[in-house]
């Protein structure tokens, strides 16, 4: 199951290591990882979308806040948010068949932003699923697919529901707020792990 | 410098080099005692010691002073510090590290490393060891500028202490040290210390807890390491006494909770005693504190207490439901916790269930080694149980890691926390002798024993020439059964007794001892032990006992790695000390 975090780090050298590293330490991958800066002077935002399951993704939460880089995590889990994703894709393409891409992208709301007389580049913005269909389809044409560059996935809650706000609102921090009723399922299930 | 003008630096604002930095930073932070080695890429450092009040104490390999700092931290609940050069200085600290980790152990390493101008460039000795350290410590630090030293070492000391503690690395580029910087104590002072966000104990938890532990008929305590951490022994023992619930500890809880205590049923786990783990595989309520149900005390989750609701009192929130799934979980200080929580628990009856665990014990306690005769052989367990009671149980003792540790743990009864040093986590050998150095410098005043096995021993030993450099007193007992006994005991048990690799020539221990300066003594007959335990505590510097102790020897109970904790292998019956077949 994918599980996505939003994660305020500190902005010095080496913080995406030991991001990683705790991943890769707990044996779990991860699917996309984009970073950059924040609204918050000094801090970067990372969006991290790790193949785990609801106990692995509370224990991540925990390790994560381990790290003294870490400034606060937000666990999205099932709320509402807005997800978003950027490609930009290059296809073969000639004067002769390049019409057929144009009408693909118009039906995708997808930009052609470089032309050449052998290929075209593609720039689509949506949630993962509109990029891969968009992908199939150019897969399924004539038309070969040379390069997709995609940027991983960037997350954001809905609404008003920023850890600042609730934080404002007297909360600890945003994610502990909506588990403190569920202790200690908050801190999800033992995996199935045998001993040696 | 005088030691007066060095202790100035603390309030004013003086030009240092990184170098004095360091030093005067460490003074600052409280430290008298660090453990190291020198070298090319930490040499400025060195060059400064002696303007500074600390003792450095020189170390024969560094893995040695990673263990020195270990255990000087575990004996005196400060934080240890360890000192190297660039590349393999740092690298042999690793083991000592990730020991230190594993039982979150408060330790600071400062690591010399070449000049930032050729960092990166395969430089003579250089390693990148905050790359390498990265997932055993609480946090590192890359410095190569002089003005940083002074915050992050006192950063470092703030994380290794804090929350669950652990060890931090500081890792300084050689021309940092030599270059000047403003040293101003206060000023490198870190923001103050922000607790783990997911720590969680409300008044509804309380309650529950407190409503789970009134309502329990076969509860039981699981204390733990955490205990000693947190300073909670007193709110531990209240709650076992106020509501007459038996203890089982851990291995590194030994300590946590007096041995003597009526209420103190001994260790669990897989070489607990019998009666305990049956007593967990029965309980009906677990109260964990400041353990983590490491898989050698719960055998395997999916059978372990399966009637027992959990309670968890636990610091690190990643800790909580890891390994086994609990009921209520007060995320916290235990010390904190604790407190909270006696107040909602006002007394209770505990004695059918204690009766019942007493009476459970059954033959076990006659079947107990130290009650039948020895006809000559000389038993590790005979060892640890007469080392006990001639030492009165006062003594700090350090194992090292194999039967003999385990045997310590059985048989010698700790009544106060912080006297039983052993690497439990990791399980690293050659961590006993390096760590009871430690130990004595932290406490100078308390009597010392090493208990090490043949193997484990031979890690370390050049670290006797420690010993007398610093001439401390340390006794040191070798368990010597010419095997890597504990793996040779899962050989017997698990692989048809194919002894590969396992059985052990050693030097004459007595005359490597001698070498160094250091008498000794072999002892073969149980008869002969209280004597040469009585001249290795009358001499007055080190002293080495062999103990040539059976070879082929087990460790009983034992929980095979994987099974439930009441599938035990009981002591067996053709055991030539059974005189009684078994009953049960
Ligand atoms: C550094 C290290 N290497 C290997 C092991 C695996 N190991 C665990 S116990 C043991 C045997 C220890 O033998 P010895 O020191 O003689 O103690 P005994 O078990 O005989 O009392 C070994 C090899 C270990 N724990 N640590
Ligand atoms: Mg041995």
């Amino acid at each position: 199951m994918l599980h996505t975090f939003v994660a305020y780090v500190e902005d010095k050298p080496g913080v995406l290591t030991r991001v990683a590293s705790l991943f890769r330490r707990l044996n779990i991958n991860i699917n996309s990882l984009t970073v950059g800066r924040s609204e918050r002077p000094g801090l970067s935002r990372m969006t991290i979308v790790a193949d785990a399951d609801e106990s692995a993704a509370n224990r991540m939460r925990a390790s994560l806040y381990k790290l003294e880089v870490v400034v606060e995590v937000d666990d999205i889990g099932k709320s509402a948010s807005v997800t978003r994703e950027l490609a930009l894709i290059k296809v073969a393409a000639t004067a002769e068949n390049r019409s057929s891409v144009f009408e693909l992208a118009e039906v995708f709301r997808a930009r052609i932003v470089d032309l050449t007389s052998e290929s075209l580049m593609i720039e689509i913005t949506g949630v993962e699923s509109k990029i891969e269909g968009l992908i199939q389809v150019l897969n399924e044409q004539e038309n070969r697919v040379l390069e997709v560059c995609r940027s991983g996935k960037m997350t954001m809650r809905r609404g008003q529901h920023t850890s600042r706000v609730l934080r404002a609102l007297g909360a600890v921090d945003g994610a502990s707020a909506q588990s403190a009723n569920l202790l200690p399922e908050a801190y999800g299930e033992p995996e199935a792990t045998e001993p040696e | 410098m005088s030691t007066n003008e060095s202790n100035a630096h603390l309030t004013t604002p003086t030009r240092l080099t990184g170098a004095e930095i360091v030093w005067a930073t460490l003074v600052g932070e409280g430290v008298t005692d660090v453990f190291g080695y020198p070298g090319g890429a930490i040499l400025p450092v060195y060059d400064a010691l002696r303007k500074f009040p600390i003792h450095h104490v020189l170390v024969r390999h560094e893995q040695g002073a990673s263990h020195m700092a270990d255990g000087y931290a575990r004996a005196s609940g400060k934080v240890g510090v360890a000192i190297a050069t660039s590349g393999p200085g740092a690298t042999n600290l690793v083991t000592g590290i990730a020991t230190a980790m594993l039982d979150s152990i408060p330790m600071v390493c400062i690591t010399g490393n070449v000049s930032s101008k050729v960092l990166g460039t395969d430089a003579f000795q250089e390693v990148d060891i905050t790359g390498i350290t990265l997932p055993i410590t609480k946090h590192n630090f890359m410095i190569n500028r002089p003005e940083d030293i002074a915050p992050a070492i006192r950063y470092a000391f703030q994380i290794a202490k804090s929350g669950r503690p652990g060890p931090v690395l500081v890792d300084i580029t050689k021309d940092a040290q030599q270059a000047t910087a403003i040293f101003d104590f206060a000023a490198a002072k870190p923001a103050p210390y922000k607790p783990h966000p997911m720590l969680h104990c409300t008044s509804e938890h309380l309650a529950a807890a407190a409503d789970l532990i009134r309502n329990a008929k076969r509860p039981i305590i699981l204390a733990g390491h955490g205990i000693m951490r947190a300073n909670a022994m007193e709110q531990v023992r209240t709650l076992a006494e106020r509501m007459q619930i038996p203890v089982g500890t851990t291995l590194l809880g030994i300590g946590s909770f007096p041995a003597s205590h009526p209420l103190n049923m001994g260790m669990m786990g897989m070489h607990g005693e019998s009666w305990v783990n049956n007593a967990i595989q029965e309980a009906d309520l677990l109260i964990a504190c400041g353990m983590r149900f490491d898989d050698r005390v719960i055998g395997t989750p999916a059978t372990y207490a399966p009637n027992a609701k959990k309670i968890h009192i636990e610091i690190d929130p990643a800790e909580i439901n890891k390994n086994i799934k609990v009921d209520v979980a007060l995320v916290g200080d235990l010390h904190h916790v604790l407190e909270q929580l006696l107040p909602l628990l006002p007394g209770r009856d505990g004695s059918a269930w204690i009766n019942a665990i007493n009476s459970s014990k059954g033959t076990a306690a006659v079947r107990d080694i130290r009650n039948l005769p020895d006809s000559g052989h000389l038993y590790a367990a005979h060892v640890m149980h007469d080392l006990w009671r001639i030492t009165g149980g006062n003594a700090v003792v350090c194992t090292d890691v194999g039967q003999h540790q385990m045997w310590e743990a059985q048989y010698y009864r700790h009544d106060q926390p912080r006297t039983l040093i052993t690497s439990g986590g990791l399980g690293t050998m050659g961590f006993a002798l390096p760590a009871a150095i430690g130990a004595k410098i932290a406490c100078p005043e308390k009597e010392v024993w090493v208990i090490a096995g043949d193997g484990g021993f031979q890690m370390t030993a050049s670290e006797l020439a420690t010993i007398v450099q610093e001439k401390i007193k340390i006794n040191i007992a070798v368990i010597n059964n010419g095997y890597l006994g504990m793996v040779r005991q899962w050989q017997e048990f698990f692989y048809e007794r194919n002894y590969q690799s396992t059985p052990l020539v050693s030097p004459d221990f007595v005359k490597l001892a001698d070498a160094h300066g250091i008498p000794g003594i072999a002892v073969r007959d149980r008869g002969d032990l209280e004597a040469a335990v009585d001249e290795a505590r009358g001499v007055e510097g080190a002293f080495l006992i062999n103990f040539l102790v059976e070879q082929e020897d087990s460790v009983y109970p034992m929980i095979p790695a994987g099974s439930a904790l009441h599938e035990m292998i009981r002591r067996p019956s053709h055991n030539p000390l059974i005189e009684k077949p078994e009953d049960e």
